[in-house]
């Protein structure tokens, strides 16, 4: 579902002799738009960064599938259980897209998975609210995928070839996922008075935490230029909430619902919604693992790869066996 | 005739409406992230079915039954789902062995029902489904030929899984009075004929898997077909039912 700008800095040197030719051919390739490959040579940094930055959003798709499975089993129509199983299945596949595009900068997909475990890999910090109601599968696929999009159509221009194949990939769903989410919302707004109040406290409690997905403010940032320079990131955190916030009020009041902000207005000269002050202390301690769902969702990941160590074993033995069988039989012809 | 046939498509969409929840029950929790979206495929292919039988089944009946008012307003006792798909999924060896049981016997039935139905609305149902369940037979077989001939430890879940189940198969046989007479019309296959090429399967499968077709009596849980469930699908229907019943006449 989503990448968060969470903004670290690589820091570590590690170029050698030579490099600073490669670095000129490399920065040249980027400066003309056009794709680094994973054959290519990079800096380090570039690397660390990539890898960094897409395994971060592939445990994101992979933890995302827990919100709203919550909702799976009690979907209140078979169109719409149809709808959202899917849609969580789609995550599993951005989820293996994203691996796979961080498997081609040399590492592996397990090593991954055991830093997510270990809690030392991150994810985005929405994932760690819980989904209380019908209506926060409505507000997840409007407000959560839909800030997912802005962050994530400039990631398919990103210097990255493979990273940006799969990002086009994933945005077309997103993009349907956006449109679902919403399309619950009207329903919601149009149905009983209970159901609109639903969806009305759904906003109330995911507003918030949706633009806490583009990451701090471009003042605290400690924004890297090197992302800048490599065409990874193309615009601020600031700009990319704003042009979400631009683009997603309008849409919230056609719902008829109000946001959870006194603080917000159009500014008529600028064309542009101004908002109030983000509770940046309530988003670093969610991003350090202090959300209401943060131990929940890792203790769920834990428990499926450790019920699924069985299976993944029996099928690397089996696969032994028949790989044998074959050798066995091919000696003996 | 059309009341019986009418139950009959609700019979079939109870069996795809539970299986199709139970396997969705998966979802974020399967061993690896690929079988984590073929497990949904599975769940997928089954709402689906179920999603078409009752709508047939509301046609038949005439009295304005959406598929949403069989599936979330009906009690587990009006339920008339096999036994063999309401059992919880236990773990991955159990709920690929019951889907190998199930799908290895309705691969047939559609194939039959596409064939031979004499009523569009089954054939039509069918030909879709027998496609779908031809690809379940093929990826629970394959884990179960890779569970049976993997580990010590795989080979004996997969064992237990087979034994656990088998007392529920024999009910994908049985036929009530109302079935036997719309067989004898043609509406719908004989059940019996399709216990030869589900015997077939499953040899072949558990043949590779190295396990022994059990010799135990296969009709000890059943029941389901008349609405005497086990204590396994009440709290399941509840949890599944609960939002839709919480706010009667919504649209969602």
């Amino acid at each position: 579902m989503y990448t968060q700008a969470l903004n670290t800095k690589d820091t570590s040197d590690t170029s050698r002799p030579g490099d600073s030719a490669r670095l000129a051919v490399f920065q040249a390739t980027i400066d003309a738009e056009d794709k680094i490959e994973a054959n290519d040579w990079m800096p380090e940094a570039y690397r660390r960064t990539l890898v960094r930055q897409i395994s971060q959003h592939a445990h994101s798709e992979v933890i995302g599938m827990q919100p709203e499975g919550n909702w799976l089993t009690r979907a209140p129509s078979l169109r719409r259980k149809a709808a959202l199983l899917a849609k969580i299945q789609d995550e599993a596949g951005h989820g293996l897209y994203l691996y796979a595009a961080a498997e081609t900068l040399g590492v592996r997909r397990e090593e991954l998975y055991a830093q997510l475990l270990s809690g030392k890999a991150k994810y985005s910090s929405i994932f760690n609210y819980p989904t209380e109601t019908w209506a926060d599968i409505g507000v997840i696929g409007w407000l959560v995928d839909g800030a997912a999009i802005m962050n994530q159509i400039p990631l398919c221009r990103c210097s990255y070839g493979p990273y940006a194949r799969a990002m086009i990939r994933v945005c077309k769903e997103e993009s349907f996922h956006q449109r679902q989410g919403y399309e619950i919302m009207l329903t919601l707004c149009r149905g009983t008075a209970a159901q609109k109040a639903m969806a009305q406290d759904a906003l109330n409690r995911w507003w918030w935490p949706a633009l806490m997905m583009f990451g701090p403010s471009d003042t605290d940032s400690i924004h890297s230029a090197d992302s800048v320079r490599w065409k990874i990131k193309r615009f601020s955190n600031d700009e990319l909430r704003q042009r979400f916030i631009d683009a997603t009020v309008p849409q919230g009041l056609h719902l008829g619902l109000t946001f959870p902000d006194p603080a917000l207005r159009l500014d008529e000269a600028s064309g542009h919604w101004q908002h109030g002050e983000i509770d940046w202390a309530e988003f670093k301690r969610v991003l350090a693992g202090g959300g209401p769902m943060n131990a929940q969702r890792l203790a769920h990941r834990r428990q499926t790869e450790d019920d699924g160590a069985w299976v993944r074993e029996a099928a690397l033995a089996f696969a032994e066996k028949r790989r044998q069988a074959k050798v066995t039989r091919v000696a003996a012809e | 005739m059309s009341r019986a046939e009418a139950q009959q498509a609700i019979a079939l969409g109870d069996d795809a409406l539970v299986l199709g929840h139970r396997l969705s029950q998966w979802s974020s929790r399967a061993p690896t992230l690929e079988e984590d979206i073929a497990l949904s495929n599975l769940a997928l292919d089954l709402i689906g079915q179920a999603r078409l039988f009752y709508t047939l089944a509301g046609e038949m009946e005439g009295e304005g039954r959406s598929e949403d008012d069989f599936a979330y307003f009906r009690d587990a006792s009006a339920f008339r789902n096999v036994i063999l798909v309401e059992l919880p999924n236990g773990d991955f060896a159990q709920t690929m062995m019951r889907q190998l049981l199930f799908a290895a016997f309705m691969h047939p039935y559609f194939a039959a029902t596409a064939e031979h139905a004499t009523h569009a609305g089954f054939r039509d149902i069918a030909a879709k489904a027998v496609k779908e369940m031809a690809y379940h037979v093929r990826h629970a077989g394959d884990w179960v030929i890779r569970l049976g001939d993997g580990t010590a430890a795989s080979h004996r879940r997969t064992r237990a899984a087979l034994d656990a189940l088998w007392p529920a198969t024999g009910e994908l046989f049985e036929m009530d009075a109302d079935e036997t007479a719309l067989a004898a019309s043609g509406v719908v296959p004989d059940r019996a004929t399709l216990h030869a090429p589900w015997q077939a399967t499953l040899d072949r499968v558990l043949g590779e898997a190295g396990l022994a077709r059990p010799d135990g009596d296969a009709h000890t849980l059943t029941g389901g077909r008349r609405g005497a469930h086990t204590a396994h699908l009440a709290p399941m229907l509840e949890d599944m039912q609960s939002l839709a019943r919480a706010h009667p006449g919504a649209t969602w």
